[in-house]
């Protein structure tokens, strides 16, 4: 075991390397692993928050669906009432209409029967008024016995 | 390497030279030649292997994760920064483990411990005739390869850690407080008459026990990795008793280096870990 000079150089040299060390290779190191760590914990954190929030994005699309399938149905069973309805109301209205269309028809024709039994009274009183006319073989003044082929007529 | 003109003991003899270059008393400055030569230069003299190669590893450790600590950045890391960010982060969690107090020092100064201490018990693993073998040819006659087997590596280590040791107690409890710890432990009195004892036993006591830490801290390496070179060197020299204590050889240095591998990767870590134990000791107000 010599111990000599090169304790000293020894000593010396260690010195420079603990320095060195310390001043270069150390610091950096530790501070850009610090920073990765950081970096790595805040990417960490946002994941989960991306993860949240497409989970909430998720349930809200659900609630948005349910309520538009709602929506739909409401719409729908509203449609369906409102058809039936007017189906209803243009039932009432043909009934309706055919039954106006009958009585004008009925007036119509109780008119028609009217008037031809009008005529067929003229008609009539002419008639009898021709087969007076026969059977006295003489002309009736139209005129001075109107009131009497009335009366004729009447009768009838 | 060994021929037959030189015998076993001249053999691990010379393994066991370390290059010297220093003051001789009769020659002056110059290279030692031999052993005798290299201790009759006595204080001043330099192992200029050990220096050469702990200053080239430390070198080596100093410029690859200089390299990484410069391109290092919070993106994703590759490769070179990768392996040193791992340990840099496993010499971080030891510190964060075992020191308690605040200071910038002390990582530092474990990962250059833990990996100046791993690259020179690394030599170790380099057969040992290689690198003095490849020397010889270039006229080096002398070349210990493994630091720390050289007691002046790891005392000037442990002595560095000393002096932060006593360093750090002084600033952290002032001169006081350094010299109650040292006088004032383990036997408390507050008789008068009993106290002068007291102190000269707890200043030995607690002498030993502060001077005990780098001595141990220093002759735990050194023993440990001496022994190991040592035994490679005893199986090296089965290559030059016949080819089946060659083989009988070959085999054992495999064995002993696969378990060597685990040897010196500890030995850097209870170094490590023990300085940053004392320093943390030396910060704590009270034991």
């Amino acid at each position: 075991m010599n111990i000599n000079l090169t304790l000293i150089a020894q000593l010396v040299s260690f010195a420079v390397f603990v320095w060195f060390t310390m001043k270069f290779v150390w610091p950096p190191l530790v501070k850009s692993m610090d920073e990765r760590k950081a970096k790595i914990a805040d990417g960490l954190a946002a994941a989960e928050r991306g993860q949240h929030e497409q989970e909430m994005a998720r349930e809200r699309a659900k609630e948005y669906l349910h309520e538009a399938k709602q929506q739909a149905a409401e719409i729908t069973a509203k449609a369906e009432k409102q058809a039936a309805l007017i189906v209803e109301e243009a039932k009432t209205k043909a009934q309706e209409e055919g039954a106006r269309q009958l009585a004008a028809a009925q007036a119509e024709i109780e008119q028609e029967v009217n008037r031809a039994r009008e005529e067929l009274r003229s008609r009539v009183a002419e008639l009898a008024v021709a087969g007076a006319e026969k059977i006295l073989r003489r002309e009736i003044d139209t005129d001075a016995h109107k009131d009497i082929v009335e009366a004729v007529a009447k009768q009838i | 390497m060994v021929g037959n003109e030189i015998t076993s003991a001249e053999y691990i003899k010379h393994h066991l030279t370390n290059l010297t270059f220093g003051n001789h008393p009769d020659h002056g400055w110059m290279l030692a030649g031999t052993a005798e030569e290299a201790k009759e230069m006595g204080f001043w003299a330099v192992h200029v292997d050990t220096v050469f190669w702990s200053i080239g590893l430390a070198s080596l450790f100093a410029f690859y994760f200089y390299k990484a600590a410069k391109k290092a950045s919070a993106g994703v890391p590759s490769g070179l920064q990768n392996f040193v960010e791992m340990i840099v982060e496993f010499i971080d969690e030891s510190v964060r483990g075992s020191f308690s107090a605040k200071n910038d020092l002390v990582a530092p100064l474990a990962l250059t411990i833990f990996a100046w201490v791993f690259l020179m018990n690394l030599m170790d693993l380099v057969p040992v005739d290689l690198i003095p073998w490849i020397s010889s040819v270039l006229g080096i006659h002398h070349m210990k390869v493994v630091p720390s087997t050289d007691p002046n590596v790891t005392f000037a280590m442990a002595f560095g850690v000393f002096f932060l040791i006593i360093f750090y107690s002084i600033k952290m409890k002032g001169v006081g407080g350094f010299v109650g710890e040292l006088t004032g432990m383990p036997f408390q009195t507050n008789n008068l008459l009993l106290k002068p004892f007291t102190t000269v036993i707890n200043l030995i006591l607690e002498g030993v026990n502060l001077i005990a830490k780098p001595i141990s801290l220093s002759l735990r390496l050194f023993g440990n990795m001496y022994a190991g070179e040592m035994i490679f060197i005893l199986i090296s020299l089965m290559y030059s008793a016949g080819w089946v204590m060659g083989i009988f050889g070959g085999t054992l240095q495999l064995v002993w280096a696969i378990f060597h591998i685990l040897v010196i990767t500890l030995q850097a870590f209870i170094f490590m870990t023990l300085t940053i134990v004392y320093l943390d000791m030396a910060h704590a107000e009270h034991h």
